[in-house]
């Protein structure tokens, strides 16, 4: 059986999945918090959570880029 | 030459198949959610699977590298292959099934390769291991990565107003949306084209070391393109409406895990079928969120139908060979070439037909699934989006559709005896009092009232049916 699935491969796969392919919903899940969070709060807290957010958003942001590089690179 | 031509058309057309079979995948989640109009959806679907055929010039022309031998493939048996793959992908697509594309034009291949070299033109262990097993692989990975980002998603954005999450995460979605239809147009485009520069070498067309030409990428990207805004609405309604209600966190999950399952995959040399990992995505996003419901019973259909699409495209591609290799002379198989593509179109034409009888289109794509449930989930859902247009009365055509279901036989009768009596009723009305059609209406002598009170009797059947 061993020689009919690439293990090493698959391993890799699923690793990494679980990282990148449910770890950027969760960023953004906690991105859309902190902004709802932010509009309940005035002042200070207000803004660092605001500032948390599109903290958030930016790593996804980067995240697709990424993924357009290696598309674009030939990596598909 | 004539041949070749047969050939480079051909595979266009598996092009165009490939493109509105595979809209779902990468839309489907957006326009269950309604964070796209389905036209919109698979416009920039569309869109974006042409931009990514002309981003990587990396051809794919490895399309059943290591699972056929290479020395027995000629231009026919590409023919019989691509053959398979079209009819493959449009008797899925007649049955709703989401399938494999690449799946169906391998299973043809192979086929037309058995029929042309026999069992030893097939290396087994490569078809096992690199088409068969992903498929039960591909699916089972994606459901874990989609059921872990849907229940961290929905447990961080418990707290949050529904209506700011719904908001939110449809720009998630479409963003992520699009990600998928991008690497689909760079995979899916480049093995077309892959294929047609095959054929053209072994055409003689173009020397062996040349490049992809400009046309063949314009005319794949165009192909491709244009599939995708025809939009494979039946398939995109089972992806969409037909395994999991979706919310749009569940749909952003859903997107994400496919788009960086498949791009990882490709990335470690271990290709997943994008068909395979968007399904699994889209259960997974079910698996994962407490209370939601999966409907297992159509994706347990959808298993089968991919672990039968190599096995059938096989049998339809080696057939065709067959019926190409009979027909063909000695000398030159165009005429073959011609044969195969005749059967091909009328294939496709005959399941066109089909298809119209239950035709799903952009309007009625998200309608509900299970017709038994739809009033309490119509008003569930209007509650949900805040939106009480969703409650108006449905359109025409679902009426229809219902009745010959929902009526029984018995009211059905009853409606033709008082068919039958309005009828003797109007005749007797006409003999009794000629003109005044109103006051005879109004006046009650026995018969009247009885065929009246049928009549009563009879439309409150008929509202229930409807209602129900």
């Amino acid at each position: 059986m061993s020689g009919f699935i690439e293990w090493g491969a698959l391993l890799n796969i699923l690793i990494f999945g679980v990282l990148i392919g449910a770890g950027l919903p969760a960023m953004y899940a906690l991105g859309v918090r902190s902004l709802d969070a932010s509009s309940r709060v005035t002042g200070g807290a207000a803004t660092v959570r605001k500032i948390g957010a599109y903290a958030c958003f930016g790593v996804i942001v980067l995240a697709i880029l990424g993924a357009l590089a290696f598309i674009v690179a030939g990596g598909h | 030459m004539a041949l070749l031509v047969i050939v480079v058309v051909t595979a266009l057309v598996f092009d165009f198949t490939n493109g509105f079979h595979d809209t779902g995948n990468a839309m489907a989640p957006s326009i269950a959610t309604r964070a796209l109009k389905p036209k919109q959806a698979v416009l920039l679907c569309a869109i974006l699977n042409m931009v990514g055929a002309f981003l990587s010039l990396t051809v794919a022309a490895t399309i059943a590298k290591g699972i056929v031998d290479a020395a027995v493939v000629t231009l026919l048996v590409v023919l019989a292959g691509l053959a398979g793959g079209i009819i493959w992908n449009l008797i899925t697509w007649l049955l709703k099934m989401p399938s494999s594309s690449s799946h169906a034009l391998v299973g043809g291949i192979v086929g037309a390769v058995l029929a042309a070299a026999g069992a030893d033109g097939v290396i087994w262990s490569g078809l096992v291991s690199k088409v068969m097993l992903p498929a039960l692989l591909a699916p089972a990975i994606a459901i874990l990565v989609a059921s872990i980002g849907t229940a961290i998603v929905t447990r961080i954005t418990g707290s949050v107003a529904q209506k700011h999450n719904e908001k939110s995460f449809r720009w998630g979605q479409i963003g992520s949306a699009s990600l998928m239809a991008l690497a689909h147009g760079t995979n899916d485009a480049q093995k077309t084209m892959g294929i047609i520069l095959l054929a053209l070498i072994a055409g003689g067309a173009v020397a062996p070391d040349a490049g992809v030409p400009v046309w063949v990428v314009v005319s794949c990207a165009l192909a491709m393109a244009l599939g995708t805004y025809m939009g494979g609405w039946r398939v995109i309604r089972t992806l969409g409406k037909g395994l999991v209600r979706l919310d749009s966190r569940q749909g952003m999950s859903a997107d994400m895990s496919s788009a960086s399952v498949i791009l990882l995959s490709s990335h470690f040399g271990y290709s997943l079928s994008t068909t395979h990992v968007a399904t699994g995505s889209i259960l997974g996003t079910g698996v994962g969120r407490k209370g939601a419901t999966v409907q297992w019973s159509v994706a347990r259909k959808m298993f089968v139908a991919w672990l039968v699409t190599v096995p059938a495209a096989a049998a339809v591609g080696g057939l065709c060979y067959g019926i190409g290799r009979v027909v063909s002379d000695q000398s030159s198989q165009t005429a073959g070439g011609l044969v195969v593509f005749a059967i091909l179109a009328a294939t496709s034409a005959f399941i066109y037909v089909l298809s119209r009888r239950q035709p799903v289109s952009a309007n009625t794509v998200n309608d509900e699934w299970d017709p038994t449930s739809e009033g309490e989930s119509i008003l569930a859902e209007s509650v949900t989006m805040h939106n009480p247009r969703l409650m108006r009365v449905p359109k025409p055509p679902r009426r229809r559709k219902k009745k010959p279901i929902h009526v029984p036989k018995k009211a059905k009768k009853r409606s033709k005896t008082q068919q039958a009596k309005k009828a003797a009723k109007k005749t007797s009305a006409a003999k009794s009092s000629g003109s005044k059609k109103k006051s005879t209406s109004k006046k009650s002598s026995g018969a009247k009232k009885k065929s009246s009170s049928k009549k009563t009797a009879g439309s409150k059947s008929k509202k229930k049916s409807k209602s129900r």
